[in-house]
Formats: structure tokens, sequence, C-alpha cells
């Protein structure tokens, strides 16, 4: 997929394709960072958000439920604890509050997810 | 066009008729320039709902519009400067004021004044009428001190003097009426005598048949004297004797008036002179005043087209009206008093809930001429619609004041069934065509937008009901009803859902996504359809995790931290020794909290998501299965302990418990389904709060359905009586599978049962009876339910690949998550805080 990365970005292999269940989520451990990965098969795209939902500081984001709004279809993932919603694209609460996600780009060679860190 | 091109229109009097008249005109055209003149000193307000002043209402609450719409429309108004003068040959009018100015159409809308009887004494202080808002203030001011207060006058407005009387705190209210009724003009006598009793049981005293021959007292009013030489002491009196025309102006201009008053006008609102029109109570039209303000209104509307060149004629008005006098609601309807034999009606009295209603029928029974509605007047307005618009009666037209009874739907004509030109809202002439297309085209959902839109049930307010129920009907016809719909994605009610999967024989979500939805989906239709494909496959659910929601992703209920709780079914509540055993060691090798839930069984909390299949494993091994606590699915059938240890038990509940947890355990529903059962009437499993209870009896089992605890509590209802447990097992299987296919998602059998037309009855009907047919099938489904069960914990500990899905991070399948953490309180442990 397309991502325009500022400059220092390094790619760090975090699992393979297969590790993510299709139209779902998992959390990967980056150093001491726990990233969520969601592989949105059925548009044929990945994203990568902080695990930790904002709401309540639970590191939960991976085991949310991901779909899409509005007639933008904007990608999105729902947290499991209070279905909180954000953007897969920006990081922004749909839902109306004031948060919002760190996202990172992802790239997949092959079978191998690659997550952008800075 | 300049504006001394404009042509003058003068407007005599600014009240309710007055204002609405320039509203009128002015919405059709700008070409005229508009002057003004209003005796009193506020501009117009809202004289039908004048009693509503002395229960808090402010003049400004009461005003038809704000100064600055006067403005805003260039109209030149001129408060407290009444026309003292029209000059018919110059065409000029002049005010008390002096300003004199000319005209060149003229509207005299000057209304009426209340008729006070050449009585003597009525100069003494203490002595008023009810008609402005000044009146109302000099009422309120002399009745701090008055104790014993009464009305000259039994009619409408007289009654609504009566209530301001009882408002200000009178301790006793008494109303004079010189006819030998209440309300002559718009009831018939049986129901006068209903009202009188029903007005006389509220406190207030009422006098028949009394002419007041003088009012007794010096300066002030002490008391009444009547021609039968009786007397009455009081300290207050109001007037409603009837109106009188304000016609003083037009007859010193030498038009024509009536000889009881009146400026007489055709059907153009046109009187003696063709550039004047008379419009509202001043107006005589073919003999009659017209003293309601939906036929002002109709006038104004006549003489606002007629300036802009319309073709419009008032041709009479339909006099009907419904009011709430004293509390008690009173109705008149078409021909209310039509007799034999030129009609037939039917009559119900209630004197001991004061209600009396008659409808006049045709004497083919046909149609509906009018009628009375006293103490109950719920029907009025169909009921006016149907005299209005010509409907044909259904076959029993006492229905139409009776209400359905024997169970049977409602046999009145509903709003569907009004023409689209029916008139709804009088006061605005507002058509059900103009209301259902204000709904259609311009996407009106409400009343309130309604009445921005079209000004339907801003007069008298009586046609609210009415609008409310069209909006609806409509919004309901056009299939907006977006409630209903799942989400974005499905344009389905979770029913309408479930039906189709079962029809294409879908067993993926993204199947049903892609056959029936669009988009990609969201957590709202995810989880709808999860359990729909539970609900009607039964497969083991975790295959398709994704669409799980939070819950039912991992098999065990997320809890604060992070962590899990797991649940194992303890049937009825009954658990041997070494079981219990069990999970204590379990307990105790994974660190978990445990606590007795409120469903008899033993909750274990603080797993980790990885230590998950290890638990299960142990549990299962030692005889344990999944409880389904975490998923809209049966939890538990509480007991009490029955007949095998109680010495009050009749039956043996605790093995019904265990029969019926057993059969229904595991199968998926709209939402949670609890049960219970008690072995007799003391009812110690406190069945009647779940979603089915069975409850022993002498003779067998009683079967109550559709019970809640929770927010809302509710008791279930009765559906079955003295029912063998083969009979009960049946029409459980019956309602809970209806429920599971019929459902809102997440609506528990209660809200359902609620929301049900017809309600138990109804179900009743289905379950017993068979009403719809669906009996068999119902079974068959649940039969299909029942053996296909599985333990879908047993299902994921013998699966490596689902048991992968139990880790917290891909890349590390055996780190538990680090931010799982918990604090020691009581011995155990327990999440930190947020």
């Amino acid at each position: 997929m397309d991502t325009i990365v500022a400059a220092a970005v390094e790619w760090v292999f975090v699992c393979t394709t297969s590790d993510i269940p299709q139209n779902g989520g998992g959390c990967v451990k980056v150093g001491d960072e726990q990233i969520a990965v969601f592989n949105f098969s059925r548009r044929g795209e990945w994203y990568a958000t902080q695990n930790l939902c904002p709401h309540k500081q639970q590191m939960v984001l991976s085991r949310g439920m991901i779909g899409s709004t509005g007639d933008t279809c904007e990608p999105k993932v729902a947290c499991p604890f209070h279905k909180k919603t954000f953007s897969l694209l920006s990081g922004e609460c749909l839902t109306g509050d004031d948060y919002e996600l760190k996202t990172y780009p992802v790239k997949v060679e092959g079978d191998q997810v690659y997550i952008g860190i800075e | 066009m300049s504006p001394q091109d404009f042509q003058t229109v003068v407007v005599v009097g600014n009240g309710m008729v007055g204002y609405k008249f320039c509203e009128k005109l002015l919405a059709k055209t700008k070409a005229f320039r508009v002057v003004v003149f209003g005796e009193e000193p506020r501009h117009a307000y809202d004289r039908v709902h004048l009693s509503e002043y002395f229960n808090g209402k402010s003049a400004d609450d009461l005003s038809m519009s704000h100064l600055g719409w006067y403005r805003e429309h260039n109209i030149d108004l001129h408060l407290g400067d009444p026309i003292m003068e029209i000059n018919r040959t110059e065409k000029t009018i002049h005010s008390q004021k002096g300003v004199s100015l000319a005209y060149d159409y003229l509207v005299l809308a000057t209304g009426s004044s209340a008729f006070v009887p050449d009585i003597p004494g009525v100069e003494k202080d203490g002595v008023f009428v009810y008609r402005t808002i000044e009146d109302l203030d000099l009422i309120q001011h002399y009745a701090k001190a008055a104790r014993v207060g009464a009305v000259l006058g039994g009619g409408l407005l007289g009654l609504e003097a009566a209530k301001a009387l009882i408002d200000l705190g009178m301790e006793e209210t008494h109303v004079i009426e010189f006819a030998p009724r209440l309300m002559p003009r718009q009831i018939d006598s049986a129901g006068s005598a209903m009202l009188q009793s029903k007005l006389e049981s509220l406190g207030l005293h009422v006098h028949l048949n009394k002419s007041t021959s003088s009012i007794a007292g010096g300066d002030t009013i002490k008391g009444l004297a009547f021609a039968d030489d009786t007397s009455l002491e009081v300290d207050i009196l109001v007037i409603s004797a009837g109106i009188r025309p304000r016609d003083e102006l037009a007859k010193l201009a030498g038009l024509e008036t009536g000889t009881r008053g009146g400026i007489v006008v055709n059907e153009q609102m046109q009187t003696s002179d063709a550039s004047i029109f008379a419009i509202g109570e001043c107006a005589l039209y073919d003999g009659m005043i017209y003293g309601l303000v939906a036929p002002g209104y109709e006038m104004a509307e006549v003489v606002a087209a007629q300036l802009c060149a319309g073709q419009r004629a008032f041709t009479g008005y339909d006099m009907s009206t419904k009011l709430k006098l004293i509390g008690v609601d009173v109705a008149s309807f078409g021909d209310p008093f039509v007799t034999e034999p030129d009609s037939r009606s039917i009559v119900f009295e209630d004197s001991h809930k004061g209600i009396y209603k008659r409808i006049n029928i045709s004497n083919d029974g046909k149609y509906l001429l009018g009628g009375v509605l006293i103490g109950d007047a719920d029907a009025y307005n169909l009921l006016l619609q149907t005299v209005n618009n010509n409907i044909v009666l259904p076959p029993n037209p006492e229905d139409l004041i009776l209400g359905a009874r024997g169970g049977e739907a409602s046999a009145g004509a509903g709003v569907a069934s009004l023409p689209d030109e029916a008139l709804i809202c009088s006061c605005e002439a507002v058509s059900k065509g103009d209301i259902c297309s204000a709904v259609t085209d311009l996407s009106v959902m409400n009343v309130e937008g309604m009445k921005k839109c079209n000004k339907a049930g801003t007069g008298c307010g009586g046609c609210v009901p009415l609008v409310k129920d069209l909006i609806n009907e409509t919004l309901k016809a056009n299939g907006t009803y977006i409630k209903n719909v799942v989400c974005e994605h499905f344009d389905y009610a979770r029913q309408e859902l479930f039906d189709l999967v079962k029809m294409h024989n879908i067993r993926t979500y993204d199947d049903t996504l892609d056959q029936l939805g669009k988009g990609d989906g969201c957590e709202t239709c995810k989880p709808v359809v999860a359990s729909i494909l539970a609900s009607l496959w039964n497969d083991v659910i975790v295959k398709q995790h994704t669409i799980q929601d939070s819950n039912d992703r991992y098999l065990a209920n997320i809890q604060k931290g992070g962590s899990y709780s797991v649940v194992p079914r303890i049937p009825g509540g009954e658990i041997t020794p070494d079981k219990l055993i069990v999970i204590g060691q379990v307990a105790k090798k994974y660190g978990l909290y445990t606590k007795i839930t409120g469903g008899q069984r033993i909750d274990l909390f603080g797993a980790h998501l990885n230590d998950l299949p290890d638990i299960w494993e142990e549990l299962i091994d030692a005889g344990f299965e999944s409880g389904h606590a975490y998923g809209k699915a049966l939890r538990t059938v509480k007991s009490c302990v029955g007949s095998t240890w109680c010495r009050f038990g009749l039956h043996d509940s605790v093995s019904f418990a265990i029969e019926v947890e057993e059969r229904y355990r595991g199968i998926r529903a709209p939402h949670k389904i609890k049960g219970g059962v008690s072995g007799c009437v003391r009812e110690c499993a406190e069945a009647q709060s779940k979603d089915f209870g069975i409850i022993a009896t002498e003779k067998g089992w009683n079967l109550f359905v559709g019970g809640n605890g929770g927010s809302k509590p509710q008791h279930a209802q009765l559906l079955a009586t003295d029912i063998d447990k083969e009979t009960c097992v049946k029409y459980l299987d019956r309602y809970l599978m209806f429920y599971i296919k019929t459902a809102d998602s997440l609506t528990r059998t209660a809200t359902w049962l609620n929301k049900m037309e017809g309600g138990i009855s109804y179900l009743k009907n289905v379950i017993i009876n068979d009403s719809l047919g669906i009996n068999a099938q119902l079974e068959a489904e649940m039969a299909a339910l029942v053996n296909s069960y599985h333990c879908e914990w047993k299902e994921v500990v013998d699966n490596p690949e689902l048991r992968k899905q139990f880790s917290h991070f891909v890349n590390a399948p055996k780190e538990k998550d680090p931010n799982v953490q918990f604090d020691t309180m009581r011995e155990q442990v327990k999440a930190k805080e947020w």
C-alpha cells in the first residue's frame, strides 16, 4: 500500500501475514512497545496503531472489531471495552471524544509484515 | 414599484384573527402596505388559552408573535389606538390618537366583547368580565381578598372562567346558568348532566334554571339575588353570558349589520361596502356569528386570497370542538343533536367514571353524522375525520366509542384510512396530504418540525396527537424507521436479516455482507450476524472469531485491566464436593479471584488471555463445560432446593432446572436468557424475575415469561397454568425460538414482549393455540439446536489452531501482557484501578 513516510523510518519485521487473522487484529511487541496490527483483508489493506485504548488506558485495541463507516468507508477499529471507535487512517476518535491514536505505516513483503518506527 | 404605488390595507383590530390575516396575506404577497390598529395595549395574543395565564403562563408566552415580527414585515402597528371613524366616501380612517389614513382595502377584525346583561348592580366593584389579559389582571388582583366566587353563565367560556377562579384559590366556586343545563350550544342534555356531575364531584357548585335579578351590596358586590327569591353570598362575580360582536364602528359608517349585532358579510367576507371586509367574531355570515378561532382563521384566509386575486369563499364552518374544562374532556363534533327519525344514536354512559359518549349515525348505518364525548375524548380526532370525510363506518360502529372488545384488533378507522384532503389542523388548514408530504419530501420527523414547516398544531393544539400519528405512520410507510435497521451496512431489521440468512443458507459473515449488505461491516452488525449464524447453524463461533463481540471472541468475560473471567456451567446451581475442590484448585493454581454469582455458580476472575485454554483444559477434564457467561445465550436456570429436601416443596425443582438448563445450554439469542424453577409458590428461585420462570403447583407447573431484573425490573407474565413437564418444555421451545427469530438485537424478552402488539394474549395465542401455524417449525428448529450442542471450550482445547488465537503477542505467544496487574484485597486479587 502507498504510505508517505517521513525520512527516518526504520522498518521493523513484526510477524508473518498468517499471524494476524483476516479482517481482524493482533498485538505485536516491538521493544517494550505494544502495537496493534490489523489485516483488513476484505480491502487488501494493513494498518497499525498503538494497542492502548486512550479512553481507559487498556492494552486491548488489537482485540477490537474492525470495519468502516460513512460514505468514504473510513476504516476503523472499535475498542472491545466501551466501543469507542478510531480511524485506522488518522487515529482520530470517531465517537466524538477528544482522543487520538498513534498510527504506524505498515509494509508487507511476501508473507513478512513490517512496521515503520520513527 | 415605488412605495407610493403600493395599495394600502388597513386592519382594524389586532386580535388572533386580525394577526392571522396579516400573516396569511404577507405569506402570499409583499405588494401591499399593511397598517394595523389595535385597541388593546398588547399585540395579538392567544385568547383561546387565556386561562393558562393563571397557571403560570406569562403574557409573552401567550403572544402570537413578537414585536420584531411586525417590524420585519414592514407592518405599521398602532397599539392602544382604536379607530373612531371610517369615511367611506373618501376611503379614510381616523384614530383616537388623531392618525388619519387613506385605505384601498379595510379589514374589520374588531372581534367581540363580553355581553353584560342589564342586571341592577353590574357596575359594582368585584364584578368582572373575562375577555382580555387586562380583565385577568383585574380579577387576579381582586381575587386575593375573595373567598367565594361565582360565574354568570354555564357555557364554554363560563366554565373556563370558573376554572380560572378555582386556580386563583377560591374556597367555593359557583356557576350560575339561566338554561336548564350546562353548555347547551355544544352538547346534548345527557352529556350536560354527566359533565355537571363530574364537575360537581370536583367541587364546583352548579346552579341551573337561575335567573339573576340583582347584584347585592354597596359599592362592592356582596351577593346575588335570583328571580326565584333565593340568594347567594359571593365576593367576586365573573360575567360570561355570551359575546357581542363589536360592530359599533361599522354601524357608524353605515355598513349593514344584523339585528342582534354583527357586520353582515357575503361569501367573500365583503361587507355592504365592497372595499371593506369583516372577519372573525364581528362578522355575521348567513345569520351566524362564528365564536371559534378556526373559522376566524378561515375567514382571514378567504380575504387574504381575495386581495391576491385568488378565488376562495367562506361557506360556513364546522363548529366541532374539543376542550378540557376543569380537567374534564368535553368534545362535540359534526351534528351532536340530530335524533330519530333522521338518524340513529349509539350511547355509552358510565356514571361511575363520569364518561358519556354518543355518536349519531345515518339510518343506513354507513356514515357518522356527529356526536358528543364527555370525560374521555381520545377518539375525537378520528371521529371528526370520519364525519368530515364521509368515511364508511366499520360493521360495528360501537367499537368507535367503546374500543375493541373481546381481544380483537382495533376496529375503528385508523389515520391510514383518511383521504389526503382530510383537514387535520383546522386552525391552520393543514391537510393530511400536507403533513405526509412534509414527512416524505422535506424529511420532517416530528411534531416540532411540523409546526415549523406548516404550522400544523400551532392553533388550538387539538390535532397534535393526530399529527404525531400521521408522522409516524408515514415514516413507517416510507421505511425510514431507522431504529429498526441493524446499521449502515445492512438495510434490514434483525428479523428480516435472520430470515434472509436462513433462506439463502449463508454460513459466514463475509458472505452475509457480500450478499445482503454493503461496505466493510462494523462493530454493530458483526455481532448481530454472528448471533444469527449461531442461532441458525450452531457452528463453533470462534471459527469466525473476528466478528464476535468482545467476550465471545475469547469465550470469556473481559474485565477491568484486560484480564478475563471464567464461569463453568453449574446446572441448577447443584455441584458435587469434588467439583468444588477442582474449582478451588484451578483458582489457586492460576491466581484467580473467586466469587459466587447471582445465578448460583462460581466466577473465577483475573485470568490472563494466554492461560484461558489451560484453565479450561483442567476444568473440562474434571467434567465441567462452558457456562456461556460471555455470550448472548442461556446463562443459568436458578432453582430452589425443591421437594427433595424442602418440607414445603411440591415438586423436584432442582431436577427440572437442570433438565431445562441442559436443554437450552449454548443456544445463542438476541440477548442473554435467564431462567428459574421454584418448587412452590414461595418462589425462592425468584423465577418471576427471569426470562422464563417455572413454579410448581399442586397440579403441575405454572409457566411465566418475559420477566426481568436489571435496571428496569418487571415481573414475568403467566403464559400457562398447571401444565405437566412435557407441555412446559414444549411451550418453552416455542417461546424461546419465537423470541430468537423475531426480537431485535440486544432486546431482552421483557422488552420484546412489552413491544409486542397484543402483548401476552397475542403470545399465548401463538404459543398455545398456534395462531400463526408455526409451532411445528419452531419445535423442529429448537430440536436442531438442542441436538447440535457442543461445548465450545472443548472444541478450542482440542484444536491447536484455535488455541493459538489465545495469546496476547502474536510475535511472542508465550509472553503474557505485562500491563495486566493486580492489587490484593481480603486475601484475594483484584484488578488495578483504571
